[in-house]
């Protein structure tokens, strides 16, 4: 049974705007994305709103509903009452484009700070063997649809503009502890990840893993150990003594 | 409703929504209760810290276990010893309660539920914080919860006390064996729940195994890993049940040392 629900869609360019008010037609089955679809199609056709896949796999459709992050095409309509007055917003860590549609290319620039993949010099491609309990860690990790709802959450810089150049976010993070955990792996990222990429600035109150679409524990599978790696390399005498001692790599 | 503003030139280019937060569901519960929660125990501790009827055999109050100064009574005193001497004649609690407040302290769960409840840093997910300014644990004295695997040492060993101490408390008053009451039922289960937090901490996570990138050399390690893990997964709900049984059994304790309880089975 179809119902008229009312929105309110924060609508401007480059950050200057305000939330309009919409009442919509809303049928059985349908998500929040197929709602703006419908307002685009009937009262607003300039609305702007990135989408791709309808199918919670591409991470295009991150917004705010309600104040919270969440995939527009994710999001049922059938878990607001008929009359909740539904508001969305764009990502709020972001600079707006217009509408919904924000610039999230801050991401794609920690992206690139990070040193790629880096195996041994005397393992030849196709010599590469590892165990399935070496990688399933890591793999985790690899569920990630790069909506950067995660960094957008994260208080670091969604309230501190001033620490997105020390900061790479839970995203990054959690890419570099991917990397640390490899078998194959020989860079030094334990260092980097806190000098560099802001580590230490997490204080793991876990919002990152509470919108994670895919369910990726980032917090206590990808952080918090590579928090502990940290502290093997920076802060605990003992590690470092055992370290010298039996000649491991730290 | 308009609302435009442009708070500052940094963050002029994101959406500018003046409120705080969009959110419509009751976010500030979770924070309310965390400190409602975090502030009775603090409270209760250091009641429980001053208060000298600690020992009702075979029972030992948790907060005061190991007693190890010969102030302590003979009853209470950690395998009959006293290696503090007699110097110290002030509260047993106060001289080993740092070490598993340190370890709650920064721990990685509590570290999140304070910095939500007391420091608002932030409440509640995408509600804005009210500091103006954010360095986390990069500095002092924040950057001290590093240290969090050495209480996890140290609290490893308390609480294989308080499970001496419960195994202990199947005597009777005499020293018999066979005993059970309602009291050893009350320190048994704290006994587990301790164990199953501090067993459950990301640092032992880490130390079992989390440190190694081949599990597959280390099969035993992997083991073990793996078993800390599901611990881990649960280690909030170990980290509420274990604080509240702890003050349950050392109120427990107390009570009955003071004769407030006393049922033929307490």
């Amino acid at each position: 049974m179809g119902y008229k629900a009312k929105f309110r869609v924060w609508r401007g360019e480059g950050g200057e705007g305000r939330l309009e008010d919409f009442t919509v037609e809303v049928n059985e089955g349908e998500v929040v994305l197929d709602v703006i679809h419908r307002l685009q199609a009937t009262q607003a056709p300039d609305l702007a709103v990135r989408w791709n896949c309808k199918a919670g796999k591409c991470g295009s459709c991150s917004m705010e509903i309600n104040g919270k992050p969440r995939l527009g095409c994710m999001t049922r309509m059938s878990t607001f009452e008929e009359t909740e007055t539904i508001t969305v917003t764009p990502m709020r860590t972001f600079p707006v484009i217009k509408d919904l549609v924000t610039d999230v290319s801050f991401n794609y620039q920690k992206a690139r700070e990070i040193p790629s993949f880096t195996p041994p010099t005397d393992v030849k491609p196709g010599e590469y063997r590892m165990q399935q309990i070496d990688v399933e860690r890591s793999q985790e990790f690899r569920k990630c649809i790069e909506c950067f709802m995660c960094n957008n959450v994260c208080h670091v810089i969604r309230d501190h503009e001033e620490n997105k150049p020390a900061f790479a976010g839970p995203r990054f993070l959690m890419r570099i502890a991917e990397l640390d955990m490899h078998p194959y792996d020989t860079a030094d990222r334990k260092e980097s990840a806190q000098q560099d990429h802001g580590l230490g600035y997490c204080n793991i109150t876990k919002c990152c893993t509470e919108v994670c679409p895919e369910h990726i524990k980032i917090t206590d599978n990808a952080l918090i150990p590579m928090k502990e790696r940290v502290v093997d390399r920076k802060y605990d005498p003992l590690v470092w003594l055992g370290n010298k001692i039996f000649r491991r790599s730290g | 409703m308009t609302q435009t503003t442009a708070e500052n030139s940094a963050r002029k280019q994101r959406a500018q929504i003046k409120v705080r937060t969009l959110r419509t569901d009751r976010w500030w519960l979770a924070p309310a209760l965390t400190f409602t929660g975090l502030m009775t125990f603090l409270v209760y501790g250091f009641w429980a810290i001053f208060d000298q009827s600690y020992l009702a055999e075979p029972y030992i109050a948790p907060f005061a276990s190991p007693c190890l100064a010969t102030a302590c009574p003979e009853g209470a005193r950690l395998f009959g010893l006293a290696p503090i001497g007699d110097w110290y004649t002030w509260p047993p609690g106060l001289l080993i309660l740092g070490l598993p407040a340190g370890f709650r302290l920064t721990c990685y769960y509590y570290r999140k539920s304070y910095y939500r409840s007391f420091w608002l840093s932030p409440p509640a997910c995408s509600v804005a914080e009210p500091h103006g300014k954010y360095t986390g644990e990069t500095r002092l004295p924040l950057i001290i919860q590093n240290i969090h695997r050495y209480f996890f040492y140290f609290a490893v060993i308390i609480g294989l006390i308080l499970t001496y101490d419960a195994v202990l408390s199947f005597r009777d008053k005499d020293g018999n064996w066979g005993h059970v009451g309602l009291g050893t039922i009350i320190l048994l289960v704290n006994a587990i729940l301790i164990l199953a937090y501090t067993f459950g901490c990301h640092s032992c996570r880490h130390i079992t195994a989390g440190r190694l990138n081949h599990f597959s050399k280390h099969p035993i390690r992997y083991k073990a890993w793996t078993f800390v893990s599901k611990l881990n997964a649960k280690h909030q709900q170990f980290a509420w049940a274990s604080m509240f049984s702890v003050m349950i059994a050392d109120l427990y304790v107390r009570l009955v040392a003071k004769g407030v309880i006393n049922f033929p089975f307490a």
